[in-house]
């Protein structure tokens, strides 16, 4: 048959022009970075933990943190954190869920050298490598079962990345306000926009610049990039001021789960319509070739 | 005066043909349009690219319903509002970016059909001029549709091709403001090309599409053996009958229903792209709001202007921009820089089958190297392919003077 010929031959240079565009050209202009699959292994092994001791131990954290599971209210509010520390610390409550423990033992150590981020604000915060792994043992018994991806977000990038498609700021989510009916005024809002700007300042002079909106950054990057950069941001942004938060396979999916449903919130409904879209085209060709050959019969 | 009958129905047939010679329009429009029989599913994408045009301009004006000319709020009216709040609103904007993207391909493959068949020449002069007209509009189209997002991508392949005319070693800054309506692209640029995307550009193509159909009509499409013969003689036989013997066939029901047959291939194609793999239309670059103080570290134009941009990029600057203006505006040439009267496909037209097998893999290098960083062995092969771009036009007048009558 000469048309399949033909035809075959535009599929080829199709497919040859779309490789070089896409999957050759992209492959060229981004370095590979190998992930290490969330095993931190740059990082020596700690002891096993004791969670009766290292609650003891953990009571130092509340002089920071909050632990709400446990009722412990943070000392400072959002704002006066960042003015103190640069950036708000996060409440513990996730932390054995989210964190791997072997980094969060090691972090426990010696946090500059273990998120790779040369002036991170927590000075290093147990005596020993029995001590960390005590203390890690306690947030792993304290840790809820069932973490939204949004609380997973909050925790591991929310309080330095806003994400505005789902009003979520630095300093928690945008507050439902009522404006002045007379002026059109709304003074809480203002209230809130200083307060959230004053910790964006904060946090700016801390990490050098504001750290991006996330809302649709899983469109803007490719998984690969984000997984990696996550696990270890010098690998993909050599210089940069992220730090390495250490998630586990859990704590990654949560953040994943939470960048997909603000940036690609399509997707469901994407996947449901797709296959009906292309059935009703098959049923249309296949009835337009019925259609062509009655049409043809007895041309030739 | 023409004759009104008085007791007609109003809207009757009669009527309407008394207004309108509806008949008529229907004969010379479509049942006794002819088409030549002898032809393959490469002259259904003429018809094809018209139904790609139906898709853009309707999921088009469902997405002006939502977007915001605004620099300050484009980018999110198209990423939240359209993405999340509108009801099947990312299923008109994934056509729309698709849509854009494989218009391009059906185009290159029609255009090349044309070169291929040498459906350019004798009489059908003018049917390749308006197509190349449509083909710049297109660009103008995609172009100015690109910066609405307002993304990275958008702001800064608007500074670079505006900058494009100041005319090099010109120096001439004041158009390129006068294109931006400020220093850099701003609220102005972004009206301006707004306008130009959703008024001025689809308005010259409806009308260019117009022109582009009419220009058909006296010559007739050419067939796969660039065989001429009496169209006339022809219709009169398929009218008597003789449907088996005579050349041609009407256009509408038989040439359209193998149009819709292919179109119906082309859809499951296209909606298979929209859903499934739409990420190859919509740069990740441009998922990052316009940042004029953050120069991305590649930029590149889509696929389809790639080509033209490597003939751009590997010379010196005023040498690149006098080889990228030659690039944009010497396929229009094309019927008159081939001299041989020989209206056939290029496999027998001696060495005109290699220039055409050479021109087509030369673009196609072009593409590959204008997106890749223009480094090391990636310049090299840019520039050779961008020299023998050249050569290919040059060498064409010489080549087809020498061929053989057939």
């Amino acid at each position: 048959m000469k048309e399949l010929k033909i035809f075959g031959i535009v599929a080829v240079f199709t497919l040859i022009l779309y490789w070089g565009v896409e999957p050759f050209a992209h492959s060229q202009m981004h370095k590979h970075v190998e992930g290490d699959n969330l095993q931190y292994s740059d990082l020596k092994a700690v002891p096993k933990g004791d969670a009766a001791k290292g609650e003891a131990l953990a009571a130092a954290c509340v002089g920071c943190h909050s632990i709400k599971v446990k009722n412990m209210p943070a000392p400072m509010d959002a704002l006066a954190s960042a003015q103190a520390y640069g950036v708000n610390p996060p409440d513990l409550s996730l932390a054995g869920a989210m964190l791997d423990e072997k980094f969060f033992a090691r972090f426990l150590l010696n946090p500059a050298e273990v998120t790779k981020s040369k002036h991170f604000a927590m000075p290093p915060s147990a005596g020993s490598a029995q001590d960390a792994a005590d203390i890690v043992a306690y947030f792993k018994s304290i840790a809820p079962k069932e973490v939204t991806a949004k609380e997973g977000y909050e925790f591991a990038c929310g309080r330095c990345h806003a994400n505005r498609y789902d009003h979520w700021t630095q300093i928690g989510d945008v507050p439902k306000t009522k404006s002045n009916i007379k002026t059109g005024v709304d003074i809480d809002a203002l209230e809130f926009k200083k307060k959230l700007g004053t910790y964006q300042n904060k946090l700016a002079d801390y990490m050098g610049k504001l750290p991006p909106d996330l809302s649709i950054i899983i469109r803007a990057r490719s998984e690969h990039f984000l997984h990696t950069l996550i696990e270890n941001p010098q690998s993909q942004l050599p210089g940069t001021a992220m730090p390495r938060v250490g998630l586990n396979k859990e704590g990654m999916e949560k953040v994943f789960a939470y960048l997909e449903k603000t940036g690609d919130p399509s997707k469901p409904l994407r996947e449901e319509t797709g296959p009906k879209v292309l059935l009703f085209f098959f049923v249309f060709t296949i009835l337009a070739f019925l259609w062509k050959k009655s049409m043809w019969k007895g041309l030739h | 005066m023409a004759h009104f009958d008085e007791n007609a129905k109003p809207f009757s047939h009669k009527w309407m043909n008394e207004r309108l010679a509806v008949d008529t329009l229907k004969r010379v429009l479509s049942t006794e349009y002819w088409i030549p029989k002898n032809i393959n599913f490469l002259w259904a994408m003429g018809m094809v690219l018209a139904a790609t045009f139906g898709i853009l301009l309707i999921s088009g004006i469902f997405l002006l319903m939502y977007y915001q000319p605004n620099t300050q709020l484009a980018f999110d009216s198209v990423n939240y509002t359209i993405m999340s709040e509108v009801g099947y609103g990312w299923l008109w904007r994934h056509v729309h970016g698709v849509g854009a993207s494989v218009v391009f391909l059906i185009i290159y493959i029609h255009m090349f059909t044309g070169i291929y068949y040498g459906s350019y020449k004798r009489g059908r002069e003018l049917i390749w001029l308006s197509g190349m007209l449509l083909f710049v509009l297109f660009s103008a189209e995609a172009f100015s549709g690109y910066m609405l997002p307002w993304g990275q991508m958008s702001y800064w392949a608007g500074m670079v091709i505006t900058n494009l005319f100041s005319g090099g070693g010109l120096h001439a800054d004041f158009l390129v403001e006068w294109i931006r309506g400020d220093y850099v692209p701003g609220q102005a640029f972004l009206n301006r090309f707004f306008m130009l995307h959703v008024l001025l550009v689809p308005l010259a193509i409806i009308g260019v599409i117009v022109l582009h159909f009419g220009t058909l009509r006296l010559p007739h499409v050419n067939n796969q053996d660039g065989e001429e013969f009496d169209f006339e003689e022809a219709a009169e036989q398929y009218k008597a009958g003789n449907v088996k013997e005579s050349k041609v066939i009407p256009f509408n029901p038989v040439f359209l229903s193998k149009d819709v047959f292919v179109m119906g291939i082309y859809f499951i194609f296209f909606f298979y792209l929209v859903f499934y793999h739409f990420e190859f239309a919509m740069d990740p670059v441009n998922f990052d709001p316009a940042n004029g103080l953050k120069t991305p570290t590649h930029i590149y134009p889509e696929w389809y202007f790639l080509w033209s941009y490597e003939i751009l990029r590997p010379f010196s600057t005023n040498v690149g921009l006098i080889a990228f203006a030659i690039a944009q505006v010497i396929f229009f040439t094309l019927p008159f820089m081939d001299r041989s009267p020989n209206v056939a496909p290029a496999s027998r037209r001696g060495a005109f089958k290699f220039w055409f097998w050479a021109m087509l893999i030369d673009m196609i290098i072009l593409t590959f190297m204008g997106k890749l960083p223009p480094e090391g062995i990636w310049s090299t092969i840019g520039l050779i392919a961008a020299l023998t771009f050249m050569a290919l036009w040059i060498a064409l007048p010489i080549i087809t003077a020498k061929e053989k009558k057939l």
